[in-house]
């Protein structure tokens, strides 16, 4: 990134909205690690580990708008990247555990020891290197988004087709992922997680330096994603969701700016996968099922969609009121109340929470700046008598 | 004839024994027709006369299913796609005006220019002072200087269509299609577009279809009336609407 775009990306939203989390990113790992439990200000470890969640949630919100709020590309199925990315960081995890497993073997992970492996799968070769896995999060989403996006805009398929069909890819490596034999552990997934980068996952700080870390992503993501909107490239993405063949007339290939919107937004998603895994303790194949792609569309529309702030705003809300509720009385209705929510928003806040504000707030803008010139234009008529 | 020269015609634009059917309904019959390089050219014909069909096979949205379309005498247009096309310098106009609704006028006529057009130009763009100068030229010859940082979607309809019109002078194509440029434009309007367009024919070679009969008749250049995807009449705008066959398919006797 060259320093014009820096300086281009930065309006004055973004600008507060990466303070923000610079602010939370630093404060909350202190106060959980500074300050004497039992404290009114310190934060409970769990309140740490479950906000680190919606930090993740909020990269994978960003990674889908900046494919749908600016580019006009419905995925249904980005929660299949962000799996991707978590199983990635899952296997390095995996390895780390060595002869810890209950079965004590120093290669293969417990579940496949109780599968009678007799040897470790080729794919999971270079995962007990950090630096690998860290690649493979990238890589892996990246490429999967690359093969499926060069295919699928070469032919042109768009709107509620390629929503579809993204669906469709989620639903297919759910599938994949409950075998036994495809050799990622199943329905029960990786789990039993000890130690990451020599440091035990559940001390408290390593717990908060993972949240840290989340928040310096999500900082990351959000730079990238406004120099990618805010630059050329960002006007024809927004040329091609109004208007996409008209943008074809003018000599754009379409499915390039396409293919690399997605890759992008694949890559993060990979990232926020990869960063929530350790968090949680858990990856198994039910983040690949298609309701979560779905509900994590819900939260960019809720925040604002083509707002990106929104987009982190919405996942932390919307994720918020999840806990909340679910912790309840309520909470069999959870499902129904996400439903309504994305009902009343789509009628009655279209532009979802930031959208809505900043249309507000440019229009009282407006009219600050009529107030002002007409009162100034009034002043020039009342001056010469004045001077009577 | 110079051996070197490959060309296989002179012509801008060289159509000849098209074909195009969709389901069985011939949208474009036996079509043939040239345009000179530096020519303007007005088509009209009534409705369903294969008018747009035309245009979307010249500019690869529609394949032919027979025939020959040249461009510059030398690039077989059936074999490419529309961003090929554009980028060889075929620029059109829509016949419903399609601008860029959510972004400002000038970023219309950015988005337009004739430069880089690759993800990696874009996403590094940083603008230069040629590039503004050719965005303030257009802006002023399309008289939209004063309307340059409002969003094109609160323009007016006459406004949207000349904003179209500067979008195809900052992408500078060798050849314009224009389609129906002042359907739903008040006379004063009409009649700036025309001269807007004798102006742009200095240096580009340009096709119109258009309905408006008095904007023909005041561009003042040859005309070629279609009828079921064919050339019915061509010649002076006099001598094609006084043609008996012109005045039948017109009047549905």
């Amino acid at each position: 990134m060259t320093p014009h775009m820096l300086t281009r990306s930065l309006d004055r939203g973004a600008t507060i909205f990466l303070l923000v989390v610079a602010a939370i990113g630093v404060l909350i790992p202190l106060s959980n690690l500074l300050l004497p439990a039992g404290s009114v200000l310190q934060v409970p470890t769990y309140l740490v580990a479950l906000w680190g969640k919606y930090v993740c949630y909020a990269i994978l919100a960003l990674a889908i708008d900046l494919i749908w709020g600016y580019c006009g590309i419905l995925s249904l199925g980005h929660g299949a990247f962000f799996a991707l990315g978590g199983y990635a960081m899952g296997m390095y995890l995996m390895r780390q555990i060595g002869t810890r497993g209950v079965y004590g073997n120093p290669i293969l992970p417990d579940f496949m020891v109780f599968l009678n492996y007799s040897k470790l799968p080729w794919y999971w070769y270079g995962f007990d290197m950090f630096w690998f896995a860290a690649l493979m999060v990238l890589v892996v989403p990246g490429l999967l988004a690359f093969c499926f996006g060069w295919l699928a805009f070469r032919s042109r398929v768009t709107g509620v087709y390629l929503s579809i069909i993204t669906q469709a890819m989620t639903y297919a490596l759910l599938l994949a992922f409950f075998r036994n034999d495809f050799g990622f552990g199943g329905n029960n997934g990786l789990t039993d997680f000890k130690d990451i980068l020599g440091l035990n996952v559940q001390a408290e700080g390593t717990r908060a330096a993972l949240f840290a870390l989340s928040c310096l992503a999500l900082i990351v993501g959000f730079l990238i994603c406004r120099a990618i909107v805010s630059s050329k490239l960002g006007k024809v993405l927004i040329a091609v969701r109004d208007a996409e063949s008209r943008t074809r007339f003018l000599g754009y290939r379409v499915e390039s700016y396409k293919l690399f919107v997605f890759t992008v937004s694949a890559c993060m998603a990979g990232v926020a996968g990869a960063l929530y895994v350790p968090q949680v303790g858990i990856i198994n194949p039910s983040e690949f099922a298609p309701g979560n792609s779905i509900e994590a569309v819900i939260w960019v529309a809720v925040g604002g969609r083509g707002t990106l702030v929104g987009a982190a705003l919405g996942a932390v809300v919307v994720n918020y009121a999840k806990t909340f509720f679910t912790s309840g009385m309520l909470a069999p209705y959870w499902l129904f109340m996400l439903g309504a929510l994305f009902i009343l928003v789509t009628l009655l806040l279209p532009k979802g929470i930031v959208g809505t504000f900043n249309a507000w707030w440019d229009q009282s803008k407006e009219k600050r700046a009529a107030a002002s010139t007409s009162a100034a234009a009034e002043d020039g008529v009342t001056q010469p008598k004045m001077a009577e | 004839m110079n051996v070197m020269d490959t060309r296989a015609t002179s012509a801008m634009l060289y159509l000849d024994g098209v074909h195009v059917s969709f389901d069985g309904f011939h949208a474009i019959n036996n079509l043939s027709l040239t345009l000179e390089p530096g020519e303007m050219r007005a088509i009209i014909g009534p409705n369903g006369a294969g008018k747009t069909t035309m245009m979307d096979i010249i500019t690869g949205k529609t394949k032919p299913d027979e025939g020959t379309v040249l461009f510059d005498g030398v690039t077989d247009l059936t074999r490419l796609d529309e961003t090929r096309i554009a980028e060889l310098g075929i620029g059109r106009k829509f016949q419903k005006p399609t601008v860029f609704e959510s972004q400002t006028v000038q970023d219309n006529l950015l988005l337009a220019l004739n430069v880089d057009h690759s993800v990696r130009g874009t996403l590094f763009w940083r603008g230069s002072k040629a590039e503004s100068e050719r965005i303030d030229k257009v802006l002023e010859t399309i008289r939209l200087t004063e309307a340059r940082n409002r969003l094109a979607g609160s323009l007016s309809h006459g406004q949207k269509q000349w904003l179209e019109i500067g979008m195809l002078l900052a992408q500078d194509p060798k050849l314009l299609l224009v389609d129906e440029p002042v359907a739903g434009m008040t006379d004063v309007e009409t009649h700036l577009t025309a001269e807007l367009l004798k102006e742009i024919n200095k240096t580009h070679t340009v096709m119109v279809v258009e309905h408006d009969m008095t904007f023909v008749r005041e561009l003042g250049v040859k005309v070629t009336c279609l009828h079921e995807g064919t050339v019915l009449a061509e010649g002076t705008i006099d001598q094609v609407s006084s043609n008996e066959r012109v005045i039948e398919v017109y009047l549905g006797r």
